[in-house]
């Protein structure tokens, strides 16, 4: 039994997910001469910034047995709305403080909806994905907002000065330090997993399951802000289709490190280390010469492969421990 | 100090992938590109980057930039997102800045979002050239020179002559276009006022341009704005739809519902070519996008090779043709081409 314990500690999932970046790293620096350069490194931080802000507020949703399908929409919402009050002659500095109320707003919105009444998130967020997209088309029409202070788009494009690191780096590092802190360290995250193994249960244990999830609702809108500014100044432009079908990548990427969609289950690190190490093996195929025809299949067989060995897994062991506690009781009843 | 540092950590990642053994799984990479024995010249490596692949319009641009390719012996790679959108597209600028390729010429997915990233090919000493769809006009620093097919006001107003031409210049017509795209945009606003000032008896559903077009991006959305456009305006007389995903998804509706509604708009000979035969359509149009791809191959050269540098009034050579640059820093192929039945069999094949 012991044995078996010692194992079971030794393969989870997100260890997995750690091993298979190693590979993708190897992959890329073996494959291509262009892979493991600083401008590359830099290329990938950008690329997966916005998808890793939203995955830390998308992990504790799903880990709590809610889910959130419009982060998306107000991570464009927040890049209109910017362009909106910029283009209408708002300051940029007071018109991403805008974006981001927002996003926030937009947010509590969702987890009024989910908690105030009751609604299923999966329903709400569908119908939210869709209605925060229509007010993008409202607010700017047809027309993109571009010709943005040239010093804020640099901000979004540029490295730190003097090392290989794009800016998006430091709410990347600040944010997914704190999600990690509060998820894995604090009464309100060890709440968070009760809640999502067991919602009848932390009622009555005396966790306050509603203004929880309120709380993780808006979260996800000011995560989803966040990643709108990075966006915005980034492609330097707002636009009403930007970010278009990036909550699937969320999904995809904390479903891959191996939080367990049904709730309860999950780490902040192997959510990071999922979106690190997909936008890693994305640039090491790309470099190396696949078509994006093929990066699709790949990624799609990756997120299969997630889903499907955890399970394959739970079920050897399953067999095992049956097995091995039928051999138990065979034992007592022959001494 | 910071790029040393990289390059040992890149050191110790090499030396290791070579420690585990994983020679035997590395593809044949691409880093011997001027193996064919021939001079210098051949090194010279171009990237043809369309809006998105697996589209049979960029699929004919770049058969027309590989055969410029190949007259000038340089190496074309045809890469780019299955998808069309400028954060898609920005992965594969990325891309070709890693891979340090001489030239760089694009179809603009967004005119405004792939910019940040070309300024930095551009910096990085790559030339640049759009090619089918240009970024912004504010932002035509970040490229060299534009390659379009004619005056984009041409674009649309020829549109409106052929609609004007099957409904002998009497009805209501409506637009089924792509939300969000420079090139649409641009055409369908020179629709507005010709089709006003230019036939009398013609007018927009709806009363107004913005009503009249109705937005969608994909074949699904494209059959559901007809529907919507029929239910609205049931006494309308034709559907413009300047997109070769529009106008086939029109003509498919039409022949299906059998309406009356005439369709006309840009299509792809090979796409369109049944309901041409069969008399759904008459006449749609489209430039050669061959020829976009392979005047475009021979803008870069020119610019990498000097003294051509993209100004107005400079001028470069490609095929049998001289082309010069105009204001906006933009070199056009000329007028819109149309195909009707007469021609349509010859031009199918090709693209």
């Amino acid at each position: 039994m012991s044995k078996f314990s010692i194992r079971k500690s030794l393969f989870t999932w997100d260890k997995g997910v750690v091993l298979f970046l190693v590979i993708s790293i190897l992959i890329g620096s073996f494959g291509s001469q262009y892979f493991a350069t600083a401008s590359n490194l830099s290329f990938v931080i950008q690329s997966i910034a916005e998808i890793a802000i939203i995955a830390t507020a998308m992990a504790f949703l799903i880990i709590s047995g809610e889910i959130d399908l419009s982060v998306a929409s107000m991570m464009a919402l927040t890049s209109a709305s910017i362009g909106y009050a910029f283009q209408a002659g708002v300051p940029f500095e007071a018109s991403i403080l805008i974006g981001l109320l927002v996003g926030l707003l937009a947010g509590i919105f969702n987890g009024v909806l989910v908690t105030v009444f009751g609604l299923p998130s999966l329903a709400v967020t569908i119908a939210t994905l869709a209605l925060y997209r229509g007010l993008c088309w409202v607010l700017l029409e047809n027309k993109p907002v571009n010709q943005l202070p040239t010093d804020w788009v640099a901000l979004g494009n540029e490295n730190i000065p003097n090392t290989f690191l794009p800016w998006a780096t430091i709410p990347l590092v600040l944010l997914a330090g704190v999600a990690w802190f509060v998820l894995h360290t604090t009464k309100l995250g060890r709440w968070v997993f009760v809640i999502g193994t067991n919602p009848v249960a932390a009622k009555f244990s005396g966790i306050p399951v509603n203004r929880v999830k309120l709380g993780l609702f808006a979260y996800s809108g000011l995560m989803s802000a966040v990643a709108g500014v990075i966006y915005t100044l980034r492609f330097a432009s707002a636009s009403p289709d930007g970010g278009a079908g990036y909550e699937l990548s969320v999904i995809a990427a904390v479903l891959f490190g191996g939080v367990a969609i049904a709730g309860g289950v999950g780490t902040m690190w192997g959510v990071l280390a999922a979106v690190i190490s997909l936008g890693v093996i994305r640039s090491a195929l790309q470099l190396v010469g696949f078509s994006a025809n093929a990066l699709l299949v790949v990624s799609g067989g990756l997120l299969l492969i997630s889903v499907i060995l955890p399970r394959v897994t739970e079920f050897v062991r399953s067999q095992r421990s049956r097995a091995s506690i039928q051999s138990n009781n065979k034992e007592k009843v022959n001494t | 100090m910071n790029k040393k540092v990289v390059k040992r950590v890149s050191a110790v990642l090499f030396a290791s992938a070579l420690a585990f053994g994983l020679a035997g799984c590395a593809p044949a990479a691409e880093e011997t590109p001027t193996a064919e024995g021939t001079t210098a010249a051949a090194s010279l490596k171009i990237a043809i980057v369309p809006k998105a692949i697996n589209i049979g319009y960029f699929t004919a641009w770049n058969e027309g930039a590989q055969k410029a390719c190949a007259e000038l012996n340089a190496i074309c790679d045809y890469i780019g997102p299955n998808e069309i959108t400028g954060a898609a597209q920005v992965e594969f600028i990325n891309q070709v800045i890693q891979q340090q390729y001489d030239i760089l010429v694009i179809s603009a997915a967004d005119q405004n979002a792939i910019v940040p990233s070309l300024q930095k090919a551009r910096d990085a000493g790559i030339i640049i050239v759009t090619s089918d769809a240009d970024v912004a006009a504010e932002s035509k620093d970040s490229r060299v020179v534009s390659i379009l097919p004619s005056e984009e006001s041409r674009i649309g107003t020829a549109q409106v002559d052929w609609m004007a031409e099957a409904i002998d210049s009497t009805g209501s017509v409506a637009i089924i276009s792509p939300a969000n795209a420079a090139n649409q945009t641009a055409w369908i606003n020179a629709m507005g006022p010709y089709l006003t000032s230019q036939y009398p008896e013609m007018s927009w559903v709806g009363g107004s341009l913005e009503k009249a077009v109705f937005y969608a991006n994909d074949p699904t959305e494209s059959s559901e704005a007809f529907a919507a456009i029929l239910a609205q305006y049931p006494d309308v007389a034709g559907i413009i739809s300047p997109t070769t995903v529009g106008v086939l998804a029109a003509a498919v509706e039409k022949k299906a519902k059998r309406a009356a509604v005439k369709v006309t708009g840009l299509g792809l000979p090979s796409e369109m070519a049944s309901y041409i035969e069969d008399g759904t359509i008459e006449k749609i149009g489209l430039w050669n996008p061959l020829d976009l791809g392979y005047v475009a191959v021979y803008a870069g050269v020119a610019a990498l090779n000097g003294p051509f540098d993209g100004a107005v009034g400079s001028s470069f050579p490609a095929g049998d043709k001289t082309y010069t640059v105009v204001e906006g820093n933009i070199a056009y192929l000329g007028d819109p081409y149309t195909f009707t039945k007469e021609n349509i069999a010859e031009f199918k094949v090709i693209y």
